[in-house]
């Protein structure tokens, strides 16, 4: 059997998805970055080597995308390397075939991405504020002792939500103490969280934005249900969290490799057996002109595999040959 | 004198050799660096946009070479680069640093203040001696712009990346040792012929992009994150809404500015509201009706006339029909995710381009609905 592999390396999770022929997905693995892509990558093609051992697919292509796309491409040798804007809505449209409007939110960014016709028309990504982002509902979750995944059905039993001031992150936790210190109930100083993010959200990110539906809401985020119904108040009209919400970015990744290896010969995936190589980034600052670039080194056992970072373009001449 | 002035794109190059002619000495700023970056927003106001910070930096860095004239062009109308010159005065002050200050005004808003700065600047060389200076001076601008022109509509089609921007630079090397206009122009022809000897895909059949905005992200690469750069070597065409030769034209030589752009403005926002504001509302309109694919606008975070132009953005980009992606820029903005934006919004611009080409195979009705969702 054929197979597409798709990683997506983001700030708090990398997932990998292995699709079929038929785009179904046979293995989907989610998994925390914990700052280490190149080894939680290992760790995750490990954990599908050894799945396939049993029932043997053969690799046609890979994708990556994610923040760490670049990195990860090059280490395990990808076929297409993409922005995870154009990842998030090819999955979207498979899954939810004419949708118009898909809703991300992940770790450490949120985005909008508009579709017309199965064609993204217009998107935006949250720039100066990560508020309202995973990161900080875990961190909130934490704060107040709930478990992550309990705090949706939580904000759920809510019936008078609290006003938070959802602006800034650091000002929501502070408004956040305060009404727990007058003596608000915390489910609903979280149903009053969830209102306020997604209120932030729609006016930040999604400022001057046409949301039409269907309308589908993804990312890690979209495991909290508090949130989804926030945002179905708050758009009045029903929001769509697919079965596979937290890996579509990787999905998205797996499904342009196809397109991608069709029009090269095979593809240049690694094999599984690099989960067991050596590999080492190291950095340095080129001195060579005022704008001192930070250039990265990756090498695989030893040798040198790839080179980035300079404006000049003097170090990149191995990224070429690499890829 | 010991003169230093803001690094801006090319200008550099262009005011070494106009201050130098003048008998003056130039402390050349070189192109502004992470360092001048943080210097100058270690002392501005933290809500102060990014020119106004990158300035401050390149003052700093030249007052400590040695200069001891500031000079910087003003601007006029509400925008608070207008008012650039004296809080940059009163920073410098406070940092113990008295240099003599020199804001030039438009010589037609303001003739006689003109007349009298530039009697300050031109030292010993006389009204008539003035008059070759510039003319060399417009020479050399001409070409520097015509140069990025060029490179413009190569760098997309290049086979090898990074060699469009190599000639470039070999080529400003050149224009930047020329003086006399003779060798102005023989330094223009070698500084082309390097860009045309760069190899091309010539079946390539770049997406086309208009850059608009705020001038000084505009025309400074460091300011824009390469913006140019990094769209050209993503194949795609750009052109920007303000070049140095056309700048010189609308705002310097002329009160009025771009009338192109304010005109097409007029029924979406008729008044001047600072900066390139207006200017950026219609711009997004000329470049839809030349059937450009899409529309990037720089903008300073915090600057005010360009949020009021981002407000009409999603407007103006349904009635015109063209894509606008909004950069906002300032000392916290990271190149991975301005690239992450780029990239994005090419490909938007490519699968719409192919949707666009299969639309015109449909049935007329359908085609109408079709193209006006895109």
């Amino acid at each position: 059997m054929d197979g597409y592999l798709g990683i997506d390396v983001g700030s708090v999770s990398t997932n990998l998805v292995l699709i079929d022929e038929e785009n179904e997905i046979l293995i989907s693995l989610y998994l925390r970055t914990r700052g280490e892509p190149i080894k939680v990558v290992q760790e995750g093609l490990k954990e599908i080597g050894q799945e396939l051992a049993r029932s043997p697919v053969q690799i046609r292509g890979v994708g990556t995308t994610g923040s760490a796309r670049h990195l990860t491409g090059v280490v395990v040798g990808a076929d297409v390397v993409k922005n995870e804007i154009t990842a998030h809505a090819v999955a979207a449209n498979l899954i939810a075939p004419g949708v118009q409007t898909v809703l991300e939110l992940g770790g450490q960014d949120s985005k909008i991405i508009i579709l017309r016709h199965g064609v993204v028309a217009d998107f935006a990504m949250n720039t100066v504020c990560a508020a309202g982002t995973g990161s900080f509902l875990d961190h909130q979750a934490a704060r107040l002792n709930i478990p992550i995944e309990k705090f949706g059905e939580l904000a759920l039993s809510s019936k008078n939500p609290v006003h938070i001031a959802g602006r800034c992150s650091v000002f929501a936790e502070s408004d956040m103490v305060h009404k727990q210190q007058v003596g608000h109930s915390t489910e609903d100083i979280i149903a009053g969280l969830c209102d306020a993010l997604v209120r932030n959200y729609l006016n930040n990110v999604g400022k001057g934005k046409d949301i039409q539906p269907p309308i589908v809401f993804q990312g890690g985020v979209a495991a909290n249900v508090g949130i989804k119904v926030a945002f179905e108040k708050a758009l009045k009209q029903e929001v769509i969290v697919p079965p596979h919400f937290a890996v579509m970015g990787a999905l998205g990744a797996a499904l342009l490799s196809k397109t991608a290896v069709k029009k090269k010969q095979g593809s240049s995936f690694r094999g599984f057996e690099l989960s067991e190589f050596e590999y080492e980034t190291s950095s340095f600052e080129c001195q060579g002109c005022p704008n001192i670039c930070e250039i990265v080194n990756i090498s695989m056992e030893g040798e040198l595999l790839a080179r980035w970072g300079s404006r000049c373009g003097k170090w990149d001449s191995l990224v070429e040959t690499a890829l | 004198m010991k003169i230093t002035y803001p690094h801006m794109g090319t200008l550099a190059m262009v005011a070494e050799q106009l201050i130098e002619e003048m008998g003056q000495e130039s402390v050349t700023p070189h192109r502004p660096t992470r360092q001048t970056l943080a210097l100058g927003a270690r002392y501005s106001p933290e809500f102060a946009c990014i020119p106004f910070k990158i300035c401050l930096g390149t003052y700093l860095e030249g007052l400590d070479r040695g200069a001891d004239t500031i000079v910087s062009g003003g601007g006029y109308g509400p925008c608070r680069a207008g008012l650039y010159g004296e809080i940059h005065r009163g920073i410098l002050n406070d940092l113990g640093y008295d240099p003599e200050i020199i804001f030039l005004w438009p010589p037609l808003k303001k003739p006689v203040d003109f007349i009298k700065k530039v009697n300050l600047l031109k030292g010993p060389s006389s009204w008539f001696d003035l008059v070759g200076i510039i003319r060399r001076a417009w020479a050399k601008l001409s070409a520097l712009d015509e140069l990025e022109l060029l490179a413009q509509d190569i760098r997309p089609r290049e086979l090898r990346k990074g060699e469009t921007s190599r000639a470039f630079n070999r080529g400003t090397a050149y224009l930047d040792r020329a003086r006399a206009l003779s060798e102005i122009a023989e330094a223009r022809e070698a500084a082309l012929q390097e860009l045309r000897k760069v190899d091309l895909d010539e079946e390539a059949d770049p997406l086309k992009v208009g850059i608009i905005g705020e001038i000084y992200v505009q025309l400074e690469p460091f300011a824009n994150i390469y913006v140019e750069e990094t769209l050209g070597e993503m194949g795609v065409r750009v052109r920007r809404s303000i070049y140095l030769t056309s700048y010189t034209k609308h705002d310097v030589l002329s009160t009025k500015g771009d009338l192109r752009s304010k005109k097409l403005a007029q029924p979406y926002l008729p008044q001047l509201i600072g900066g390139h504001g207006q200017n950026s509302v219609g711009d997004v309109i000329r470049y839809a009706r030349m059937g450009y694919d899409g529309v990037v606008q720089l903008a300073p975070f915090t600057c005010i006339p360009e949020i009021v132009a981002k407000s009409l953005m999603p407007h103006l980009s349904r009635e015109y029909n063209i894509p606008v992606l909004t950069l906002f820029i300032d000392e916290q903005t990271g190149r991975t995710g301005a690239e992450t934006r780029l990239e994005a919004f090419v490909d938007l611009m490519e699968q719409r381009r192919e949707k666009m080409s299969s639309v015109e195979k449909l049935p007329a009705e359908s085609r109408l609905s079709y193209s006006s969702a895109l």
